[in-house]
């Protein structure tokens, strides 16, 4: 008992909805149309009023089991079920499952005449009659507006419209009323004034020769509900509002890492490359290597056995395996193993919804985990800059919900600042790497710097990059005195460099000689020195060697000259003595 | 006897009336279609009145939207009057009996 309590309330402040099933209606709507009440829904020819009438009937009794009533006063059964099944709307097998009545109400006012007073009675027993067949929840009338050609008085008819649109809603039926877009008014014959719960005004406008269909919820009372136009389409399952706005931002977010196919590249990402389910935007002039960088990124994804899905505007998928096929690259093993997929288009086949849509139903069907879309600005041009960046912005919320790692590739002119012409993008992007043309020396060199990369260390380093038939080669750039030094410049510096250390290596060699022959000049003045020593050494000991000889040979001389002279010896001596004192005297 | 003699001069009118239970203009669009018929079509006419309160499901068939209605189905073409036909002027000319003026 404690438990309904809560619901209760919440269900009792809440405007009861009536899904439509049609995708993104229910999401500017927050849930629907209102339940019970009856919807206009208004616009001109060909905008896709009675579409979206039957969509809303088909797919209440196809998804949400309420059987419905189509009053079609324009289009007979059997043209209404022809019209819609070419959206794959089985409207004769709904038909005989007693799903949907369909009644076709025609008038011909040639073939009749007005006799005094009546009323609409017979409108109103056909439509409850129907209604009460099969249970009906839900009622179309499209377009209630033929009646006012067919019935001449105008008066009655007004005042039948009132009573038939408070039946309506006594019935408890969700209606769905279909009008023509007036001159001055929303609709021609000012239906507005008896619905006035909830009026849809459907547009299709003619935009540099491509058309676009928008929807906007005019008016809901007694609900929130997007007030802004959101394009629409027409596809081959039925219509497709594109909330721009309805998306919050609340993605989940991966710290996992994945390679982006180029070794230096991923070290200039932190060491790790980019995040999963981030969305990288890599832009550049023509030829700067756009898409041999995606087709790289696409490539070391496929070989980590991810599925990618490579939407291409310029090139056909031959031609890029073939390109890719130049630089070493094997794509087409991938594409067989279905773990690559092109989707190519020229961009002008139709307009910028029609792509999204197209692009959004081939991701449903792959399931990727990386997307690249090669270049986003071949779709961006069809549109105005605003549409253009609403796209993004959807695609962008649309991938990141499903967890798809997305490269975009952007084509900037080579007049235009870079940062400049991208602003509409950059920021809704997570990582951003910019490929420049470096001329200069007579010739082109590629570069390429990461801008942004969030949430991650990132290298603010200029590095140029080659690319060879074995790949991309991301080398370091040389800063010179006139800033980046590519190509063969950066060969010149290069040899210029080795040059240098030849040099030094050759000077160091000099002096090492030099030294040498220094130490060797000292060593061969020191052998001199020491051989001059020597000389002098042995000379004097040969000197020494003589004197002694001498000194043996005076003695022996002396000794025997003294035996000779015995007595004349001890004189000379004692004379030698005496002869000091004697000189006193 | 006489109605038969005419039956094969002249075609015989099918007419019939639609109408929604007894409301006023139901019943005033009978009396005055009877009160026309017996003015203008003096025994070559039949009325068939049908209540689409009782069989809802007919109305479709002759493609009613107004109440009451007369749908002339014999002679052909098929003509259709709108109205309690008080109009008689309206009347004539919508059964062709008299070209619009």
């Amino acid at each position: 008992m404690k438990k309904p309590g809560p619901k209760l309330a919440a269900s009792a402040t809440r405007l009861p909805k009536c899904p439509t099933g049609i995708q993104g209606l229910d999401e500017i709507t927050d849930g629907g149309l209102p339940r019970g009440r009856p919807t206009l829904v208004c616009g001109g020819a060909g905008c896709g009023k009675t579409l979206l009438a039957a969509e809303f009937l088909v797919r209440g009794a196809v998804q949400f089991d309420e059987p419905g009533v189509l009053m079609a006063f324009e289009e007979t059964e059997k043209e209404l079920k022809a019209n819609v099944a070419s959206l794959g709307f089985d409207l004769e097998g709904l038909v005989r499952r007693k799903k949907i009545v369909v009644d076709y109400v025609h008038v011909e006012r040639s073939e009749m005449q007005e006799s005094g007073e009546y009323d609409l009675e017979g409108l109103f027993v056909r439509l409850g009659h129907a209604i009460d067949s099969i249970g009906a929840k839900r009622v179309v009338l499209d377009t209630l507006e033929v009646l006012f050609a067919s019935l001449p008085n105008e008066a009655v008819l007004r005042s039948e419209l009132r009573r038939l649109f408070r039946w309506l809603k006594e019935k408890g039926v969700t209606a769905v009323i279909t009008a023509e877009r007036g001159r001055e008014s929303l609709t021609r014959h000012g239906l507005e004034e008896y619905v006035s719960d909830c009026v849809i005004l459907l547009d299709h406008r003619v935009n540099d020769q491509i058309a676009t269909r928008h929807l906007r919820v005019v008016k809901y009372r007694g609900a929130l509900h997007g007030t802004n136009e959101f394009p629409f389409l027409i596809g081959d399952d039925g219509i497709s509002v594109l909330p721009i706005t309805s998306l919050a931002l609340n993605h989940q977010v991966s710290t996992e890492r994945i390679a982006t196919g180029v070794p230096r590249l991923d070290a200039m990402l932190g060491g790790k490359g980019f995040f999963r389910s981030s969305s990288i935007l890599l832009t550049g002039t023509a030829g700067t290597g756009k898409t041999t960088i995606s087709s790289n990124f696409a490539h070391a994804a496929a070989r980590r056995g991810e599925r990618v899905l490579f939407f291409s505007f310029e090139e056909s998928p031959n031609q890029i395996v073939r390109n890719m096929h130049s630089i070493g690259l094997q794509l087409e093993p991938l594409v067989k193993r279905r773990l690559l997929r092109f989707h190519s288009q020229r961009p002008s086949l139709y307009g910028l919804e029609m792509h999204l849509a197209t692009m959004f139903k081939e991701i449903a069907a792959f399931q990727p985990q990386v997307v690249i879309i090669d270049p986003i600005t071949s779709l961006m041009d069809l549109g105005t800059v605003s549409e253009g960046k609403g796209m993004v912005t959807r695609l962008i919320d649309y991938l990141k919900a499903g967890q798809v790692t997305t490269l975009f590739t952007s084509l900037t002119q080579g007049g235009h600042a870079l940062q400049q012409s991208e602003s509409g993008m950059s920021s809704l992007m997570d990582a951003w790497i910019l490929l420049q043309d470096f001329e200069g020396n007579g010739e082109r060199n590629r570069v390429l710097y990461v801008l942004k990369a969030r949430g991650m260390a990132h290298s603010n380093q200029i590095r140029e990059f080659l690319i060879s038939d074995h790949g991309i080669d991301v080398v370091d750039a040389y800063i010179g005195a006139s800033g980046v030094l590519t190509g063969s410049a950066r060969v010149a510096q290069g040899d210029l460099e080795k040059a240098a250390v030849l040099a030094s290596q050759q000077e160091a060699a000099q002096l090492k000689r030099e030294v040498e022959r220094k130490r060797k000049a000292l060593e061969r003045q020191i052998g001199d020195l020491r051989a001059d020593y020597e000389t002098e050494a042995l000379e004097l000991r040969r000197i020494a060697e003589q004197v002694g000889t001498r000194t043996l040979l005076l003695g022996t001389e002396r000794t025997a000259s003294g035996i000779l002279r015995q007595a004349d010896a001890k004189v000379a001596a004692s004379t030698r003595s005496k002869a000091k004192p004697g000189r006193k005297i | 006897m006489k109605p038969k003699a005419i039956k094969c001069a002249t075609p015989l009118w099918q007419l019939r009336l639609y109408v929604m239970d007894e409301t006023p203009k139901s019943v005033t669009a009978l009396t005055n279609l009877k009160k026309f018929c017996e003015t203008h079509l003096k025994g070559r006419y039949r009325i068939k009145v049908i209540d689409l309160a009782k069989e809802p499901q007919l109305a479709k068939g002759d493609q009613i939207l107004a109440i009451p209605t007369v749908v002339r189905k014999l002679p052909k073409p098929v003509r259709t009057i709108i109205g309690t036909l008080s109009d008689t002027e309206h009347l004539l000319v919508g059964l062709d009996l008299r070209a619009a003026v």
